[in-house]
Order: C-alpha cells, then structure tokens, then sequence
C-alpha cells in the first residue's frame, strides 16, 4: 500500500476513534442539562466520563497533529477556511474541560448551574462545530489554487454544515444515552434505556443523511457495501437497547459509527479535501501529503505507539468498569478557612 | 493593524497565557510525584498530606494548560497557514510525537491516578503519577522541539521553497533544542519552588498567629495542637517541609537555569547574532554587558542608545566563553543581514500589505533588551528570597511578621514573570523571521521565513478580531476563577483536600446532596459512599 494511502486510513482511524470516545462524553456534558434531574444524577453522569474524558479528547488534539504531519496542505487549508466554526468549538473545549473540573469546587448552587450550562452549551458547540467541519471535509470548501478560502468568513455556512452538525450532536446524544446505560444503576439505568430506545431513530438521522448524501457526489460501489453494514447495526442496536441487552446495543451503535465514517471516507478516496470551485484544485492523499521520508517516519512511530495507546486506554476503562450510583457520590464537602 | 498584527498578538497572548499554567504543571507534578513517593516508602502521614494537598492544586492548575493547549494547537492551521503550509513537513512531525507520545500518556494516567486513590493497588498508584508527570515533560521536549527548529532549522532542505525533512533525528538533537530543555525545565521547577515556598510560608505563620506555635529564647519552634480540623502537630510537619522543600528546589532551580541559560547564549551568538545584540541594545560591537542602557532603547536605530554602566568583558563570556572577543552590534550586523536576505520583502501577495515594504531586521530592542534583563533578574531575586528563607526557617518555624508573610506570598509572582519574559525575549528577538536563518557557522542558511509571509491568507480582519477578542476576555476571566480556586483551597489548608480528616464530612450531613444518612465516625472505609470519588468531583 502507497504510504499516502495508508495515512489517510490512519487519519480516518482517528477520527472515528474520537467520535466514538469523545461522542459519549460530549453527549454526557449536553445530557447534564437534558436528562439529569437532581443535583445527585448530574454529579453519577460526570463521574462516569470523569476518568477518562480527558484521554478521550487527546484523540482530537492527535487528529489534528496527525493531519499537520503527514498532510500539511489538508491541515492547513481546513483549519483556516473554518476559522470560525473552529474558533467556537475551542472555546466549547475550554468552557467544558473547565466546567468538569471546577463545578465541584465550590458549594453553591448558582456555581454548580453555571459550569452545568458551560458544561451542556460548550459540549454542544464543541460537538455541532466538529461535525460540520467534518461534514465538509468531505463535500467540499470554496478554495482556490493556493488552497485559501474565498468567499468571506461565512462561506463555509453551508446546508451540509448544519447536517454534519446535527449528525454528531444527534449522535453524540444517543451514544451517551447508551453510555449511562452501561456505565450506571438503578433508575438512571432504566431511565437511559428508555431514552435510547425512543431517540435512537431520531439521533441518528443527520448521519446517515450525510453518509448517504455522500453516496451520491462520490460513491461508489467500496463505500456502499460499509453504508450497508451500518445501516444492519443500527437496527441491532435499536433492537438490543430494547431487549435490554445494554452492551450489545452500545457495541452496535459504535459499529454504526465505525462503518459509517468508513462509508464517508471510502467514498471521499483519494480527494482529501474537495474544492467546491474547481475539481482541478482538490486536495488529494498526492497533492496535500507530506514527503515520503516525513511519512516514513510517521509510519514507523505510528505503527509502535498507537496500539499501545490502545492498550493502556482500554485498561483504564477496565479499572473503572464498575457502575456509578446514586450511593457511590460522596456528599460536597465544604472547604473551610483555617 | 493589519491581520498580520492581529494574529501576532493572538498567538503571544494565547502561548504565554498557556505559558502560566505549563511551568506549575511541571514543576509542581514531579514534586508531588516526588511527594506520594516518600509516603509510599515511609509510610508517614505528613507526606499522604503533602500529596494530597499539592496534587488538589495542582489539578486545578493543570486543567487550564489543558483548556488552552487545545488553542494552541489549532493556531497554526488557522491563522499560520502559510507557516503550516512551509514547514509542515518537519514541524508537524514533533507535535504529532508529542500528542501521541505524551499527552496521551498524560491525560489517561492523570485521570487513573485522581480517581485511582483505594482502588488502586498503592505502588501502582504511584506509578500512575510518574507517567502523567513524565509525561508532561517529555511533551516540553517535543515542543520544544518544534519551537527550537524554528530558531535554528536543522535536518531539511529547500525542496520547491518549501522546507523538507530529511533527518528527524537532527531535529530531535538539535543544539538549540537541548539546552532550551533544561533551561525550560528548571525554570518551571523555580515556579514550582516558589509556590510551595509562599504557601506554605503562609500557613506556618497562621500557625503563629494563632498562637498554636510558638518559640522558646532559642528561637527554636515549639510546636502546639489545636482542637481545630487539621491544625494537629503533623499539619506543622507538613508545612515546614513543603516550605525547606520549596526554597531548596528554588535555589537549585535557579542555578540549573543559569548554567543553561549561559549555554544558550554562545548558541544565540552563533545562530542569531541579531537577537544577542539587540538583547544588549549594543549598537557598536564590544565585549561589555550592560545592566543599565537609557535612552530610547526601543528606537530603530541606534542614535538615541546610552550605555551608563557597563562591566567589561562579561558580554563577550556569554557569547564566546572568554573576556575579548568583539560581539557584533546592531550597526555591524544589519548591513550583513541586508546582504544576505536583501532590503525588501518581495513583492508577491504573500506579504500581503507588507509586499514590497523595506525590512526592518531589528526586533524591537526594549522588549528584548529588558525581557533578558527581567528573566534574570527575577528569577535571580525568587532564588536569593529562597536562600534567605532557608536560613530563617532554620529552627523550624517562620517569623511573626506579617509583611513578610505577605512578601513570600506575593513572591510567587516572580518566577512566572521570569518564565514569561524569557518567552518573549525568545520569541520577539527573532523578528522579522518566523524561522530563523542561521547566518554564521552553522545550520542551514536557505530555509527560513518572514513573519509576514506566514499568516492565513484567506482569513479576514474581522475573524482574526473576533478570536482575539474572545480568547482574551474568557482567558482573563478564568484567571480570576482559577486564582479565586486557588485561594480559596490554599486557606482550607489540608483537609480542603482530604475530607477524610473532618469528623463527620461525607456523611450527608448538609443534606444538599448527601446519599447516604448514616452516621460516620471519619474513618475512611466507615461509610457507605466510594471515598475514592472524594478526592475527585
Ligand atoms: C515547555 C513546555 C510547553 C510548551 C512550550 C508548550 N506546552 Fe502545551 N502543554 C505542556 C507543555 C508545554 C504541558 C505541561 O504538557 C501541558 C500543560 C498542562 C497539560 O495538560 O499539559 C500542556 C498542554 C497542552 C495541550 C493539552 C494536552 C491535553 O489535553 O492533555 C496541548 C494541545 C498543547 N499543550 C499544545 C501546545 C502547543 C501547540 C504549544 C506551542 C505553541 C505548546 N503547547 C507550548
Ligand atoms: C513550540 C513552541 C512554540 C512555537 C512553535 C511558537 C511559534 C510561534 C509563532 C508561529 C508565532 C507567530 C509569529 C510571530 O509573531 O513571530 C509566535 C509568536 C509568539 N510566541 Fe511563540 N511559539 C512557541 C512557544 C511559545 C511560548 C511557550 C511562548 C511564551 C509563553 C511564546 C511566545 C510568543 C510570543 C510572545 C509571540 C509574539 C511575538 C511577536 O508578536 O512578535 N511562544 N510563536
Ligand atoms: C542567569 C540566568 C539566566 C540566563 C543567562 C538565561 C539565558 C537565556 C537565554 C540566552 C535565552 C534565550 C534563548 C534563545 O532565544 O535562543 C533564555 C530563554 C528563556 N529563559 Fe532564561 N536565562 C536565565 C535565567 C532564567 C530564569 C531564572 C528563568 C525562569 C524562571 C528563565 C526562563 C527562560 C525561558 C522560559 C526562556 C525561553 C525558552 C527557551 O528559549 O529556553 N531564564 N534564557
């Protein structure tokens, strides 16, 4: 295989790797505001993603440096023509990891309520903002030859954005739902399940809009057959959550995802970045990619390291396997003045 | 202000914002690692505190160099993309180490290690901390890394007036780059040092204020009990050993920060000869270093320049390791430069509105010339408090005084400082370039680049404004919030991190959230809830 080839199938890995981790936890920050009823249930949803929610987001930060690497031209033009759109999902980060840490650290209800909104609306921007970048990456920005954008500051704001929006915050919902489901007890538990049996429909209707809608610009018969896989997952998880068959159903929603995000990208192959004013001026895996000896290097260090990342992230989901409860939350104590 | 100026100004107040969080995170990290592991060999309560204490700060210091890393890593897609276009081939290749190598590494082991206490087996535990805080600093390397390449491009060649990789292992052994390491690192164990030193100053004197130490005609402490949470006889151990702990760590921060700050200087004056004289201000060449110039040091030229006092001989050590050889000035050097990379930028759209414009190879000379002079100098004044602190707590406690009290608290302030005009001494002293050509000796003298060619084409004034505007104001704001938290768990003092040692804590008894109703005795273990999520949210 090209190494070009190969990078942008570790590219695509990434992504789908965050989606899926990231996805529950950004669900999880929105559903602070959404599902939890008391002050006891917000505090069991952020201990379930407390562990590891930090490790999840490292998946975007690497996706980012991943794509400088070994496709400078991607990266740069990407990240400039949505300079916006980027901007508020950074600032949603910043409003979330923050929120996690300091909603605790003061025993007040107006405090606790304030990061919950920085926490639920930062999840939601941060989530909207990735799915629309995403969602363009693979329809096409107006760029020009140099690969800049033209057209103002706006000229991203496309309906494909909206949808690729709603695709991962819709999804980002639903998967969370199957999270709790998972990851709690008790009425949480029961109440999750319902919540996945009812939304799973509507959560995941902009993607699958999008990667169908990518089937007619660029599909052809290699990103079907995926699209197929995906769509038999999600009935699979539709009918597990409602049999009650909580890890099966959460295992399948992620193969949606998986299968999915490889329809897309197998579809977008080789074009990395389409230009929507002229077809001469694409990015592609040829024209965006970094040196072969730049890849070379990126491979090797690549081929040793992620697999452990795998392995030592896995683990820690391991240690924490163990279900959140309304009784495993320790009261707020109070931090006094000595 | 042109979009140059803006996204000038974004990435300076964005990165040394980041560089206020980066230096406590490192510094203070390694210490608590080192902290947790003398209770895990000793066993004694005093350092189970120390950690627990130091690592509750810690976390929430750590979590805002998260937050505003992340901005970091955009930037240069964003409003560089020029700069990313030009040297993403050998500069993307670091930052992908680094987050794949070590943020990973960090944020995954952090999380084991805050919600890893009683669950873990205790030398495991330990070892989650080592990770994340290796961690932290394997990322300084790799950033540096990226950040050194820049001021010295080593391991590539121009390829179709882009800059190519040909030898990773140059740019991770680049010169520049392994002093810039230790320098960095020491300077964040000054910061790390001076807080431990003004926090802990802080409580042993509250001790003394309320009477609970005391001093007998010897000076020597004797140490009292208070039926107060917290305030027993180890909660004065504690303190006192973060304090000697503190000011130890300072001094010899310090000094490791002098001797490799001294090396990066003869590399300065190898590799940019232009930031070495504009950090003297030395208009003329010579071998004298000046504490005290006047006059318009900022002017772009040298006319207005006044040196009042001088010591022979010293500039031309920091340069050059002996008392006579003649350091270029500004005067010599801008012909050179005028030579070799021409008077004035091309006229090709991607200077944008400084196409054609004639360069100014001068950086601004009061930024570097005071920048120098301010690292050192503060960090030299947090390290010499540092001495004198030693001598004074010698028999155990601190003085009464509450001005002095208050001078070892506001003395935190000074190594930050110092890290910061290093910073910007570095980054402003390479002006006009974004990537340094390496005129003399070594490096390679074709890959470089003007700032001005660097930014975003296609990005608009506006976006740029919008950025700026909005990173700044929420980036203050939670300056306020994460000093007010800081504060706040530093008056708690000990049990702010460790409930465990208030009777009764934990056990519903504010009835807000309060699960369980049964009565606990304080005894960790005595009680229904997982303990391990109090040290969590
Ligand atoms: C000398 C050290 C140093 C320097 C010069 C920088 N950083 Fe940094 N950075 C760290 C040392 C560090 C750290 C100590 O590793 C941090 C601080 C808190 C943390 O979580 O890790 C960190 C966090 C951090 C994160 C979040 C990691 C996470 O989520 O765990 C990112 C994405 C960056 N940084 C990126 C950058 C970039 C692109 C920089 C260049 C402009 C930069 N940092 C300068
Ligand atoms: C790997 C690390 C770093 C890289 C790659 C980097 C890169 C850059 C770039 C691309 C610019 C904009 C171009 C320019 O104005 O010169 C810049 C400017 C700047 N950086 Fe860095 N930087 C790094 C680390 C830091 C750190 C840690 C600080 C300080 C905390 C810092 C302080 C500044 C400042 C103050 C400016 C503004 C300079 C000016 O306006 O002239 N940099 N840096
Ligand atoms: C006698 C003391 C010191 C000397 C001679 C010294 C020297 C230097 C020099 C020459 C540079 C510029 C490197 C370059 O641009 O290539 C530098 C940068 C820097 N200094 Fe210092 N320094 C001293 C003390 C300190 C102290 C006390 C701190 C912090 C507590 C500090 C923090 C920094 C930082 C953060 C940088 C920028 C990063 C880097 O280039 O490594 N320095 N120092």
């Amino acid at each position: 295989m090209e190494l070009t080839t190969f990078w942008f199938i570790v590219i695509a890995f990434l992504w789908v790797g965050y989606l899926f981790l990231e996805g529950f936890d950004l669900g999880v920050g929105m559903l602070m505001k959404l599902f939890a009823r008391d002050e006891r249930e917000r505090r069991v949803l952020l201990n379930t993603i407390g562990p590891v929610w930090d490790g999840n987001e490292v998946w975007l930060i690497t996706a980012g440096a991943m794509t400088f690497a070994a496709f400078p031209f991607w990266y740069a033009a990407l990240f400039s023509a949505l300079y916006l759109p980027l901007t508020l999902v950074l600032l949603g980060l910043i409003f979330r990891a923050v929120s996690i840490e300091y909603r605790g650290k003061r025993d007040n209800d107006r405090w606790r309520n304030r990061w919950d909104w920085a926490m639920a609306l930062g999840s939601f921007v941060s989530a909207f903002g990735v799915g629309a970048a995403l969602a363009l990456t693979s329809t096409g920005l107006p760029l020009n030859e140099n690969g800049d954008r033209v057209g103002g500051a706006f000229a991203w704001l496309t309906p494909w954005a909206v949808l690729g929006g709603l695709a991962v915050v819709g999804f980002a919902l639903v998967h969370a739902c199957a999270f709790l489901m998972l990851k709690t007890d008790g009425e949480i538990r029961a109440r999750a399940r319902r919540a996945v049996v009812r939304w799973l429909p509507v959560g995941v209707l902009p993607l699958a809009v999008w990667a169908i809608g990518v089937q007619f610009t660029s599909g052809e018969l290699m990103s079907l057959i995926p699209l197929a896989v995906a769509v038999v997952a999600l009935v699979v998880a539709w009918v597990m959550a409602y049999r009650g068959r909580e890890a099966l159903s959460f295992a399948a929603l992620g193969a949606f995802l998986l299968f999915g995000a490889v329809s897309i990208f197998a579809a977008m192959y080789p074009v990395v970045l389409p230009s929507s004013l002229d077809a001469a001026w694409n990015l592609t895996i040829e024209n965006a990619s970094s040196s072969p000896y730049t890849l070379k290097v990126m491979t090797w260090v690549s081929v040793f390291g992620l697999p452990v990342v795998l392995l030592y992230q896995g683990w820690t989901y391991w240690v924490f396997r163990k279900r959140v409860t309304a009784e495993s939350i320790p009261a707020v104590h109070k931090v006094k003045v000595q | 202000m042109e979009a140059l100026d803006i996204a000038r100004w974004q990435f300076g107040i964005t990165t040394v914002y980041h560089f206020l969080m980066v230096p406590l995170t490192i510094g203070l990290g390694l210490v608590v690692a080192a902290l947790q592991t003398a209770w895990v060999r000793t066993g004694k309560e005093e350092y189970l505190r120390l950690t627990k204490f130091w690592g509750k700060l810690f976390l929430i210091n750590f979590i805002m160099g998260v937050a505003t890393g992340l901005v970091q890593e955009f930037q240069f897609g964003m409003a560089w993309s020029e700069y990313s276009r030009f040297v993403g081939d050998v500069f993307g290749a670091p930052l992908a180490l680094e987050s794949l190598l070590a943020f990973f590494t960090e944020s995954v082991f952090l999380g084991l290690w805050i919600f890893g206490w009683n669950r873990l087996p205790k030398k495991l535990h330990l070892a989650t901390i080592w990770l994340a805080t290796g961690a932290s600093a394997l990322s300084a390397y790799f950033i540096l890394a990226a950040n050194s390449w820049m001021q010295h491009p080593v391991g590539v060649e121009l390829v179709d007036g882009r800059a190519v990789m040909t030898d990773i292992w140059a740019v991770l052994t680049n010169n520049t780059l392994l002093v810039a390491f230790p320098h960095t690192i020491t300077g964040a164990f000054a910061v790390a040092g001076g807080f431990l030193l003004g926090i802990s100053w802080y409580h042993l004197w509250k001790r003394r204020r309320d009477g609970i130490d005391t001093v007998d005609e010897n000076g020597r402490v004797i140490v009292g009990e208070d039926a107060a949470i917290g305030r027993d006889k180890t909660d004065h151990a504690v303190w006192i050993k973060a304090l000697r702990i503190g000011a130890a760590v300072a001094v010899v921060a310090f000094a490791g920060t002098a001797i490799t700050g001294d090396l990066q200087g003869k590399l300065m004056f190898e590799q940019q000869p232009m930031k070495m004289a504009a950090a003297e201000a030395a208009c003329h060449n010579g071998t004298s270093f000046s504490i005290l110039s006047v006059g318009d040091v900022g002017a772009r030229n040298c006319d207005d320049v006044k040196t009042l006092i001088e010591v022979p001989g010293v500039l031309s050590f920091l340069a050059n390791g002996d008392f006579n050889t003649p350091v270029d000035g500004v005067n010599t050097l801008i012909p050179e430069y005028q030579e070799k990379y021409g008077t004035h930028l091309p006229d090709d759209p991607m200077y944008g509105e400084q196409a054609g414009q004639e360069i100014d190879y001068l950086p601004v000379m009061a930024v570097t010339y005071w920048g120098f002079r301010i690292m050192i100098g503060f960090g030299g004044i947090a390290a010499m408090a540092a001495a004198v602190a030693l001598w004074v707590t010698r028999k155990g406690t601190v003085p009464q005084s509450k001005g002095l009290m208050r001078l070892a608290v506001f003395g935190i302030l000074a190594p930050f400082g110092a890290n910061s005009a290093g910073w910007i001494f570095t980054e402003m002293g390479r002006q006009p370039f974004v990537v340094v050509p390496n005129p003399s000796f070594t490096g390679i003298d074709n890959v470089f680049m003007f700032t001005a060619a660097a930014v975003s084409p296609g990005v608009s004034k506006a976006e740029l404004l919008f950025s700026v505007i909005s990173f700044t104001v929420i980036y203050l704001a939670l300056l306020v919030v994460e000093v007010g938290l800081l504060a706040k768990y530093v008056r708690g003092g000990v049990p702010s991190a460790m409930p465990e040692l208030v009777p009764g804590n934990g056990h519903g008894g504010d009835g807000s959230d309060g699960p369980d109703g049964t009565a606990g005795d304080g005894k960790p273990g005595g009680r229904k809830s997982d303990d391990v999520l109090d040290f969590a949210y």
